[in-house]
């Protein structure tokens, strides 16, 4: 298959401009009558949901929480970035351009990165007309932080909590168009499958939670905001319910699925505690600004109090390998570097894998009021899980998975290769290359639902106009609901041994110890082959309780576990095609002496989008070529 | 540790429910409240039992999902918490813990502990927002803000919805939520131009919905997780009176 990003021709900074100005419009009394399904109410799909209401599109949105307020956006932390330069500091969007590329490693495309650091600028705008109460200094104007892997201050926050009130201005805007009538909630819904006819996205098959009942949805564009995939892994940052299926739903419906091997290890997390933990909780990487991270020098002291330990004893391993940086590395470099020292036998804590994030300098220097005026509620946080109180003892962090940068494949457009099928937010591929920068995934969602996608769609439904409203009655509807409600009764049926959970924790130990933070061909060779065992195993011994026609949670966690089975087996085939190491993809078999990862350019500069064949363990390769035109390839270094 | 549970058991809206007393033992005092819930529901599995249904999904205090009213009180013993952040620290072993879900009128139960809050987000619908379209805005920092005003602002924004001022209530009143949303809005220069119509609309959705009045008990703001202010009821108030006496529209 020959991929067309549709990238436009043109000069960087003219790429968007022109695409804007020529693209073609729908008229408002055809908007009227087009219908568009929004799946995902995070800052992706309420953001989008709210401006196509506001266009005049009669629109559908779906969630599976209880409202559109609790999508897993409201956990994000730590800030927003925007290339606004109020600190003066240099920063413009070529830079903001220049750092995301960077950072991503080279693998992602110029165009659309160059295009997001450009609307990044409006998205502040837009929040701050909503009431969003970011972060302000005493002259009443808006204040910055500086997250890892910059050396500008772009980063917006409210307090520890940018997330919650970014995506409660989404929620706001959705609000009012749901009350005016031009987007109708589906609350409590999970989307079970996109119905496609004649090769387009014509709607969705989506189960009611709350009576199990299944429905059908027609129109005359889908739109996939539903998120990341990280629970692959059973352990990470991301909420309990936050799951691959529609993704994985529209990849077996025919839409390519794009270096899903890219998952981001997010360095600053609480350890993990005991086999218990049912998820692990973000420390913030805003606290690198004034954490220092440390373990002893010597694998005796590990076992020390740590406030016991001299100055000269530590090892602020990031300021002494990453000088120009210190702290501020990378999310992907910070992670490793934490991995190589514990497997030195110098990680701390019960388990003997966290290492220390010390405050204890920032606090002399600029008092404890001030800390706690910029960090108060992770130090809660951290205080309420762990007994302990970070004013006085460091904390204990490890890396833990946070992000996927993989996801649907897009074009410039966020159209998948489906016609009428477009996937904003994290659930696609797009902009972050094989590592995320912080602060960039909530740009990322927001430049989608509010500037990208409202424009770009135009472009599909200008043809549309003269398709009538879909009708769910026909045989392609029938047919997908039934496969559904198939599959939920098979599942059902099995009644064998073991629950959900049993076989989810087995899942995410295999991709947590062969296809984490390092990869080596051999292990990941076996993952495949247990993968597949444990697959069969789930689909003949797993136990649910209940049945479809009634409120039933663990059936829910056992079809999105269906998914992750399949999915975990695909990132493995992804991580084994890819021989090199790039951003958050390590193979401890392409490193540097110093162990640094080692890019090659010339045979793996594209971007892997995987088509499914039928049988999950025959995956089908396309490349996209990544073509530099503006940016020189370099090796990333951060000393 | 090892514990007695009793658990409000209820199959659907439909059906009566009924406590339930569960005995459970190897709970660890690191364990949060809900990881506690999911071993007796990987304990009723592994007995080919129905599991106790919850909300839940952050898992971190900030989606507003879970609502447990424990011990006679919405999220539990703990100020300041969710019960996502509960842990069994704050128990003792032997303990016997009684497990409820949200009661108010407004708030039918969907299955054993789970709850339908919708009716807050048609208080949100009926005026929880700023009107501004998408590309309307103008520069951000041509609105400066007072950093107190922000602050104040920010303190009100942060309410997760949980829904725990209603159940503390004895009268179901939904009155902490909404004020915290008109005070977070209207303190602001950008929410302060719609101010009125916001709050009669949200007062009158509030209404309609089922919540009770308020009578200033201040349970809501006691049992918040958030600690949400009553200085907000307060402000609300002051705002209707205002609001009634003088906006020309009738809504
Ligand atoms: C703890 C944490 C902190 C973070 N901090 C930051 C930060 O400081 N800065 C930053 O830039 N990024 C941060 N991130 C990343 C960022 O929060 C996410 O990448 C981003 O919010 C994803 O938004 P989204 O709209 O794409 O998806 P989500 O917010 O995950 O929303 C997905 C939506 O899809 C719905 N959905 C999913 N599947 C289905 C289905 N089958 N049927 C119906 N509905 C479905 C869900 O109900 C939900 O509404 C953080 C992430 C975590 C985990
Ligand atoms: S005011 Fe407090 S208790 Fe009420 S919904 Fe908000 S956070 Fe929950
Ligand atoms: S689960 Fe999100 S607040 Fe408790």
């Amino acid at each position: 298959m020959k991929l067309d990003s549709k990238v436009p021709k043109g000069d960087l900074g003219d790429k968007w401009t022109n695409y804007k100005s020529k693209v073609r419009l729908v008229a408002p009394n055809n908007k009227r009558r087009i219908e568009i399904i929004v799946v995902g109410s995070g800052l992706a799909g309420a953001s989008a949901a709210a401006t196509l209401g506001e266009l005049g599109y009669k629109v559908k949105c779906f969630c599976f929480q209880d409202s559109p307020r609790r999508a897993h956006s409201i956990a994000a932390q730590g800030g927003i970035n925007a290339a606004k330069n109020y600190q003066n500091d240099g920063d413009s969007a070529y830079r903001l351009f220049y750092d995301t590329i960077k950072g991503g490693d080279y693998r992602s495309r110029e165009g659309n990165v160059h295009r997001l650091a450009e609307v990044s600028v409006q998205i502040i705008d837009q929040c701050v007309a909503q009431g969003v109460p970011f972060a302000r200094d005493y002259g009443g104007l808006l204040a910055n932080r500086s997250f890892g892997g910059v050396q500008v201050s772009r980063t917006f926050y409210a307090r520890g909590q940018t997330g919650q009130q970014l995506l409660l201005g989404a929620y706001s805007a959705l609000s009012r168009q749901i009350e005016n009538g031009s987007v109708k909630m589906y609350n409590r819904h999970e989307m079970l499958d996109v119905v496609l006819i004649d090769g387009k996205a014509r709607g969705i098959i989506a189960r009611n939670l709350i009576t199990g009942e299944i429905e059908r949805h027609g129109a005359h564009a889908v739109v996939l905001g539903t998120g990341g995939y990280g629970n692959v892994f059973f352990l990470s940052t991301n909420a309990m319910g936050s799951n691959v299926t529609a993704a994985w739903k529209a990849h077996k419906k025919g839409a390519l699925f794009a270096n899903p091997c890219f998952t981001q290890i997010h360095p600053t997390c609480i350890p993990v505690s005991g086999g218990y933990q049912s998820k692990l909780t973000l420390m913030s990487e805003s606290l690198r600004n004034d954490g220092r991270v440390w373990v002893p020098k010597r694998k005796e002291d590990c076992k020390k109090h740590p406030n016991e330990i001299p100055e000269e004893d530590r090892d602020y391993y990031l300021e002494r390998i990453y000088p120009a940086f210190g702290n501020l590395v990378p999310r992907d470099v910070a992670s490793r570097a934490a991995k190589y020292v514990t497997d030195e036998g110098r990680g701390v804590g019960k388990t003997g894998y966290a290492v220390y994030l010390d405050f204890s300098t920032a606090i002399n220097r600029l008092g404890k009021d001030l800390i706690a005026e910029r960090y108060g509620n992770l130090f809660d946080m951290y205080h309420r899980i762990t007994d302990e109180n970070p004013y006085e003892v460091p904390m204990r962090i490890f890396p833990a998975v946070h992000y996927t940068m993989g996801g649907l494949w897009v074009d410039y457009e966020l159209s998948t290769n489906v016609p009428g099928l477009y996937a904003i937010g994290e659930a696609n591929f797009s902009d972050h290359g094989a590592n995320r920068l912080g602060a960039s995934a909530l740009m990322q969602g927001l430049a989608d639902g509010y500037f990208v996608l409202p424009v770009t769609i135009g472009s599909y439904l200008a043809d549309e106009i003269r398709t009538a409203a879909t009708d769910t009655n026909h045989p392609a509807f029938k047919k997908a609901e039934n496969e559904v409600k198939t599959r939920l009764e098979k599942l059902l049926n099995i009644k064998g041994d073991k629950s959900v959970d049993d076989f989810h924790i087995a899942l995410g130990k295999i991709m947590w110890d062969k296809c984490g933070m390092a990869r080596e061909g051999k292990g990941l060779k076996q993952a495949l082959k247990e993968i597949q065992e444990l697959r069969a195993e789930f689909w003949k011994n797993v136990f649910i309780p209940g049945d479809a026609h009634e409120f039933n949670p663990e059936l829910e966690k056992a079809g999105r576990l269906a998914d992750f089975l399949e999915l975990g087996e695909l990132m493995v085939n992804d991580a084994l095609d890819r021989n090199e190491s790039c951003g958050g993809h390590f193979r401890e078999e392409y490193k540097s002496k110093e162990g640094e990862a080692v890019r090659d350019d010339e045979n793996y500069r594209y971007v892997a989008a995987w088509g499914y064949s039928g049988d999950p363990s025959k995956p089908e390769l396309h490349k996209e070529a990544l073509d530099f035109e503006f940016v020189e390839l370099k090796t990333r270094s951060y000393k | 540790m090892k514990l007695t549970l009793k658990v409000w058991r209820q199959k659907n809206s439909k059906t009566r429910g009924r406590m339930e007393t569960y005995p459970i033992d190897g709970i660890d005092e690191d364990m949060s409240f809900l990881e506690m819930i999911d071993v007796l529901n990987q304990n009723l599995i592994k007995e080919k039992k129905d599991p106790v249904a919850f909300d839940h999904d952050c898992r971190e205090g900030i989606c507003g999902m879970c609502s447990m009213f424990i011990n006679g009180e919405p999220h539990g013993p703990e100020k300041g918490v969710t019960t996502c952040q509960l842990h069994m620290r704050s128990f003792k072993d032997g303990d016997t813990i009684v497990i409820e879900p949200w009661r108010a009128e407004a708030f039918p139960v969907i299955k054993d502990l789970v709850v339908d809050r919708s009716a807050f987000d048609t208080i949100i619908q009926a005026g929880g927002y700023i009107s501004v379209n998408t590309g309307n805005a103008m520069e951000a920092n041509a609105i400066p803000v007072d950093k107190s005003i922000a602050n104040e602002a920010m303190n009100a924004a942060i309410c997760i919805g949980c829904g725990a001022c209603v159940a503390a209530c004895k009268n179901s009143s939904a009155m902490l939520f909404l004020s915290a949303k008109v005070s977070h809005l209207n303190m602001l220069p950008q929410g302060e131009v719609e101010g009125k119509r916001r709050v009669l609309k949200m007062m009158k959705a509030h209404d309609e919905a089922g919540f009770g009045s308020c009578t200033n008990t201040g349970a809501c703001s006691a049992e918040c997780p958030k600690e949400i202010s009553l200085s907000n009821i307060a402000r609300l108030n002051r705002a209707y009176i205002a609001a009634s006496l003088t906006s020309e529209e009738s809504i």
